[in-house]
């Protein structure tokens, strides 16, 4: 909303300057969001001139040499304006002035003759849009004298506030309403409003005469009113009035188009002027559009309607309007119009605001609509234009309105309590402060008991409702920057729970393992998961999905983290890294029930109503090169399944628990006739179908870890790339972080033994490492691989293990001896599995 | 000369010349020469049984300190020329120390985002508050019905807000009237605010969180909006909790975030959810609340006002409390105080980053200056 300052001043005037008032209604009312100048920076340099003569320029057809009275001398001024003439009282920039745009007027000479300033059309002041010729403000008897400063008699170089309103105050959207707010916030005096006086109805017969009115949807048309003109002179709004409309940003147009946006700028209420011989059958209809009905609008574009909409109609068709938003270009007032039909009416908000988005049509007259006005403001708004119709358009105005109206709402009358007021803001506002601010606003306020009784005017009926309202309304003309700053006194305990203590543990470990955190879109292109080779019965293609994406690059939930590091690896190798490690913590969005117990970081929340999906929280990394850094001493090695793997381990050490990878479940399937060797059908489809494993904590089954299949590597333009995923929530569970229970490990020492282990290659570490555990039995604490040799000291097909075995017992030091039957039962247990100890 | 005399001569000469032995070699030589099988001192000390009695004794006693002697003298030479062969060996082990470390890893960086939603956890955290969570995709009950979003709202417009495919959900998911999911029934949430009334029935007041998460807006992407973006929503509700004790609580948060000597100021703000609503705004950190810097240009953080807006907040609407009522939330006995803030904005005014998709795109050339 721009507010000329030079019009809140006609209603009130707070004798401040324009910034200063600005500050007040930001912290008290509403935010203005800056005060700018519409016309020159200022009025300086600009001064009324008489014209002395004006004479054909030597050298130009279309230029005279004008010598005109500044009040101080004579200057010659060089004009291009056919209409300039001797005579005439007119507006002139003097060199030194400012113009808007911030160009600076010089002397100039033009075709050879020195122009001292410049006599100035409206357009160039930023008064109207004419351009025609210069502005005559006078001629003849009764003119300003020359050297009175322009601004004395045009509104020039106008403060204009431009206030950001909240949708709860649509009686700040009026000029009048944000009067009645300065008023409240500084005392200063307020006028009387401008609808408090009615014009004249000179007319013959009555409004009912010529049109009739009839709202077939009255729940969202509450109130209708017409008024109608005779003898209307159509042409152009004088000066003042387009200056107004222009700082205020309304483009004139004509005076009876002007006169209805002035008002609604003045009263908030907006108004449709038709003209009445283009309503076909003098008769309006209010109804609800049908579907795929069409209309053509004021601007001449055509708009097609559904049934929620409401148009109004005359008896040919709805040629008067979409309601609330735009009128017909069937209807409207011309050149030609000699009658006018004058509407003002009342909209249910959220129907209007509805049409428009759905329209994609936007109107002063829709943002005040959508916003719910009162039904009162109509009849408001009539009495105004009706004065400024009759006064600047010749007319006449035809006795009665016609007034189609359901009951108005009934007036909020609401109890203030002192003590509630003190309890909600936390400091006292005596009852007579509160008292007259609410009085300034309008409200009808009387004393009730050590409280008030407040009755709510038209204008902030939808927006003070209760008791909490007006206890804003008082705390905020107190000042809500004077609130004294206090704590609440509670004695309850902060803290996070330990799911999210060990997350933050998490990243924390893999930031310190070299990888940098990532935050991608939860939103993703469905086509990521084609990319990652899912196929049709994968349950991560079924996605989360949005119905009205912006795009379809954001239109699915994603169901996996590693499509946004496949994206950050992508980007960081494009910019010239020949490396990239990067984890994310996030979640992911599973169109599964939601957990009803558990932990948040499953996807277990608070509230009585579940999730509609399942949001597990998960951690998930992607190495592409080397993770260590390069140095001078030489380059590591690029990251592979065992790097990741050990991350993996050591993220879940870090948290006190051990991470399991295991080959995926499923039937085995060879991977070539020749060689015999198998890969699992339920590996991961991006992954390497022989490089992957599934990865558990405590036996429950997180996520996978592996190196991505080349196909998807190559999708995201990488090489060789290796990743893992996994939820946070079995980690979390299996960890014993903080709750360790301390063990003697120093009394009796372990003793260490190691042995080296032939078996056939096929046959995986973990398996030997199990088979050593389980013939070891208790004695056994760990089983450590440290060495893996294959080569002329096994045979062809075989590999050596060399496996760190540590005995220990609680209550006494083990000895070698003690150990030995051990080791054998351990070397009888691994032919079972056509292994061996090498000695 | 007598064998005395000579044994004499000989340690005077040798302990002369071992104590100038100029390395091990050469000292080497000289233990041969004077104390070697084929040394004189040796073939004098071999010959003593062929001497005259009376001569025996002190030849004998003389050759055996001269020995012990010259022994003496090695030792310290040889200990001697140890030290300086080692000072001399480690002298040439030198290297460059102004060469780089090698780190057994390169340490990664924490997302500025995460670091700053961390350090308004623990500010909260510090101030008595729980961490609490809630689903993005949410029931409309949650993010409009009960944050009093009358039907027909703005903000529950499909061109602002992203709405879920019914039949993308899961079978069974129900909606609070008992109905399946319809089209505008369950959505990505648009602020963190559902979790007010999630966390309300979940637990009896007093109650005091905050709830870190990420939110959808349905924004085209420029340098100031984001279709996602991060919140901490602040939610402390208790018998007496007042709109001076958010003041004081929002001062606090802004001063441990943006430094101790920061003001802060309320202005009247709307939302649907807290009446009397307010915007806090933080004296500007850049230009200390002046709108210019040193060299007096207009500040760009603050746009030249010495302010800047942080977040939004007021006193819990009875209304919300309302849908919460049989779970303790009686409206005329409990009330409070609820706050919203951008994260990317606090991380982007700290750091003064100046575009907020920046925080999105994961480029290590960004990520690498936070730690």
């Amino acid at each position: 909303m721009k507010v000329p300052y030079s019009w809140l001043k006609e209603f009130c005037d707070p004798g401040i300057p324009a910034a200063e008032l600005a500050e007040l209604i930001s912290m008290r009312a509403v935010e203005v969001e800056r005060v700018s100048t519409v016309g020159p920076p200022s009025a300086d340099g600009f001064v009324v001139g008489y014209v002395v003569s004006a004479e054909q320029h030597p050298n130009a057809d279309r230029l005279r040499v004008c010598v005109v009275d500044d009040g101080e001398g004579e200057r010659t001024i060089v004009c291009g304006a056919p209409n300039v003439a001797t005579g005439q009282t007119v507006a002139v920039a003097l060199p030194g002035a400012v113009m808007p745009g911030g160009q600076k007027l010089g002397k100039a000479k033009l075709r050879g003759v020195e122009s001292a300033g410049m006599i100035l059309a409206e357009d160039e002041l930023e008064l109207g849009t004419d351009h025609e010729g210069i502005m005559v403000l006078a001629e003849g008897e009764g003119a300003p004298a020359p050297g009175t400063p322009l601004a004395e008699v045009l509104p020039i170089a106008q403060e204009v506030l431009e206030l950001d309103l909240n949708p709860n105050r649509s009686d700040c959207l009026g000029i009048y309403g944000v009067a009645r707010e300065v008023h409240a916030l500084t005392g200063a005096e307020l006028k009387p409003p401008p609808w408090s006086e009615d014009a004249e109805a000179t007319g013959s017969g009555s409004a009912d005469d010529l049109a009739r009115i009839e709202v077939e949807v009255p729940d969202l048309c509450p109130r209708f009113t017409a008024r109608a003109f005779e003898n209307v002179g159509m042409g152009p709004s004088p000066l003042w009035l387009r200056a107004r409309l222009l700082a205020a940003g309304q483009r004139p147009i004509s005076n009876i188009v002007d006169i209805t946006n002035y008002v609604m700028l003045l009263v908030g209420q907006p108004l449709h002027s038709y003209d009445l011989d283009q309503v076909a059958g003098g008769m309006l209809v209010v109804r609800g559009a049908t579907d795929g009905e069409k209309i053509t609008t004021l601007d001449g574009n055509e708009r097609v309607l559904d049934s929620e909409m409401v148009v109004i109609c005359d008896e040919k068709g709805p040629s008067g309007g979409i309601a609330g938003v735009m009128g017909g270009r069937d209807s409207e007032v011309s050149n030609s119009t000699t009658r006018v039909l004058l509407e003002a009416a009342t909209w249910n908000g959220p129907n209007i605001l509805r049409t428009s988005s759905e329209l994609g049509l936007r109107s002063e007259a829709s943002t005040r609509f959508e916003k719910q006005l009162h039904p009162e403001l109509t009849i408001r708004a009539q009495r105004v234009a009706s004065k400024l119709i009759c006064e600047n358009a010749g007319a006449s105005l035809l006795p009665g309105t016609i007034d189609v109206a359901i009951e108005p709402p009934a007036t909020h009358v609401i109890a203030l309590r002192s003590e509630r007021t003190e309890a909600i803001l936390g400091v006292p506002i005596p009852v007579g402060e509160a008292e007259e601010n609410l009085t300034r606003l309008g409200f009808g306020v009387e004393r009730e008991g050590d409280g008030l009784r407040v009755e709510i005017t038209p204008e902030r009926h939808f927006d003070v409702t209760r008791e909490i309202d007006l206890i804003e309304e008082v705390g905020r003309l107190n000042g809500f920057d004077r609130l004294p700053r206090t704590l609440p006194a509670h004695g309850e305990r902060g803290g996070l729970t330990r799911g999210q203590a060990l997350r933050r543990r998490i990243e924390d470990d893999m930031r310190d393992l070299g990888f940098d955190q990532a935050i991608s879109w939860g939103l993703v292109s469905p086509a990521v998961f084609d990319a990652l080779r899912l196929d049709a019965a994968d349950s991560r293609r079924h996605a989360v999905r949005v119905s009205n994406p912006l795009s379809e690059e954001l239109s699915a939930m994603r169901t996996t983290l590693l499509g946004g590091l496949l994206d950050a690896a992508r980007r960081n190798l494009a910019h010239g890294s020949e490396r990239a490690s990067v984890f994310e913590s996030g979640r992911v969005y599973l169109p599964e029930r939601a957990p009803g117990d558990g932990t948040s970081e499953s996807g277990a929340f608070p509230g009585a109503l579940r999730a509609p999906d399942r949001e597990p929280h998960r951690v998930a990394a992607i190495v592409v090169g080397p993770l260590g850094p390069a140095t001078w001493r030489g380059k590591s090695e690029a990251a592979d399944f065992f790097t990741l793997k050990g991350i993996v381990e050591t993220v879940a050490s870090g948290l006190g628990a051990e991470a399991e990878c295991a080959p995926f479940e499923g039937a085995s399937v060879p991977r070539t006739p020749e060689e015999g060797r198998d890969v699992r059908a339920g590996a991961q489809p991006f992954l390497h179908p022989a490089r992957g494993a599934s990865v558990s904590f405590g036996g429950v089954e997180a996520g996978w870890l592996g190196e991505l299949h080349p196909s998807v590597s190559a999708a995201w333009d990488l090489p060789a790339a290796v990743a893992f995923e996994f939820d946070v929530a079995p980690l979390i569970a299996a960890a014993p972080a903080g709750d360790e229970v301390y063990e003697d490990l120093m009394t009796h020492p372990a003793l260490l033994q190691d042995i080296a282990v032939v078996v056939a290659d096929e046959v995986p570490a973990e398996r030997v490492v199990g088979v050593v555990r389980e013939a070891a039995g208790e004695l056994l604490r760990s089983a450590e691989i440290f060495d893996l040799y294959r080569g002329e000291q096994v045979p062809s097909g075989h590999k050596s293990l060399a496996v760190r075995l540590e005995f220990r017992a609680r209550d006494r030091t083990l000895t070698d001896d003690e150990v030995a039957p051990v080791r054998a039962q351990v070397a009888e247990a691994l032919g079972g599995i056509g292994g061996s100890l090498r000695e | 000369m007598s064998a005395k005399d000579r044994i004499e001569e000989l340690k005077a000469e040798g302990t002369a010349a071992i104590a100038t032995a100029a390395d091990s070699a050469t000292l080497e030589e000289l233990r041969v020469r004077y104390l070697g099988r084929k040394s004189e001192l040796t073939s004098i000390l071999r010959g003593i049984a062929d001497l005259p009695p009376e001569e025996k004794g002190p030849v004998g006693s003389g050759a055996n300190r001269a020995r012990k002697t010259l022994e003496e003298a090695l030792d310290v030479r040889k200990s001697q020329l140890e030290s300086g062969e080692l000072d001399r060996s480690l002298a040439a082990e030198t290297i460059d120390v102004t060469l780089p470390g090698t780190p057994p890893v390169r340490v990664g960086h924490i997302h500025p985002v995460t670091r700053t939603r961390r350090e308004i956890e623990d500010i909260f955290i510090g101030l008595g508050y729980q961490v609490a969570e809630g689903p993005e995709v949410e029931h409309d009950y949650y993010n409009f019905t009960a944050l009093n979003h009358p039907p027909g709202h703005p903000a529950r417009m499909v061109q602002d807000t992203f709405y879920v495919d019914p039949a993308s959900l899961p079978g069974d998911v129900v909606t609070r009237e008992g109905l399946p999911p319809g089209p505008r029934d369950v959505l990505l949430r648009t602020h963190t605010s559902p979790n007010q009334v999630r966390s309300m029935e979940a637990h009896e007041p007093p109650l005091f969180i905050i709830v870190p998460g990420t939110v959808y807006r349905r924004d085209t992407m420029d340098a100031t909006h984001l279709p996602m973006f991060s919140q901490v929503e602040g939610l402390a509700v208790a018998e007496d909790i007042t709109l001076a004790d958010l003041a004081g609580t929002l001062q606090e948060a802004a001063r441990a975030l943006f430094g101790e000597e920061r003001e802060t100021r309320l202005k009247p703000d709307f939302f649907p959810f807290t009446e009397p609503s307010v915007q806090v705004d933080v004296s500007c950190f850049r230009c200390n609340g002046s709108g210019a810097l040193p060299s007096g240009e207009r500040d760009g953080v603050c746009k030249g006002t010495g302010w800047i807006e942080i977040l939004g907040a007021g006193m819990v609407d009875p209304n919300v409390f309302g849908f919460v009522k049989e779970h303790g939330y009686d409206p005329e006995r409990v009330q409070g105080f609820a706050f919203g803030m951008g994260v990317e904005r606090i991380a982007f005014l700290k750091h003064g980053v100046p575009d907020l998709r920046m925080f999105y795109e994961n480029d290590a050339r960004f990520l690498g200056q936070f730690s």
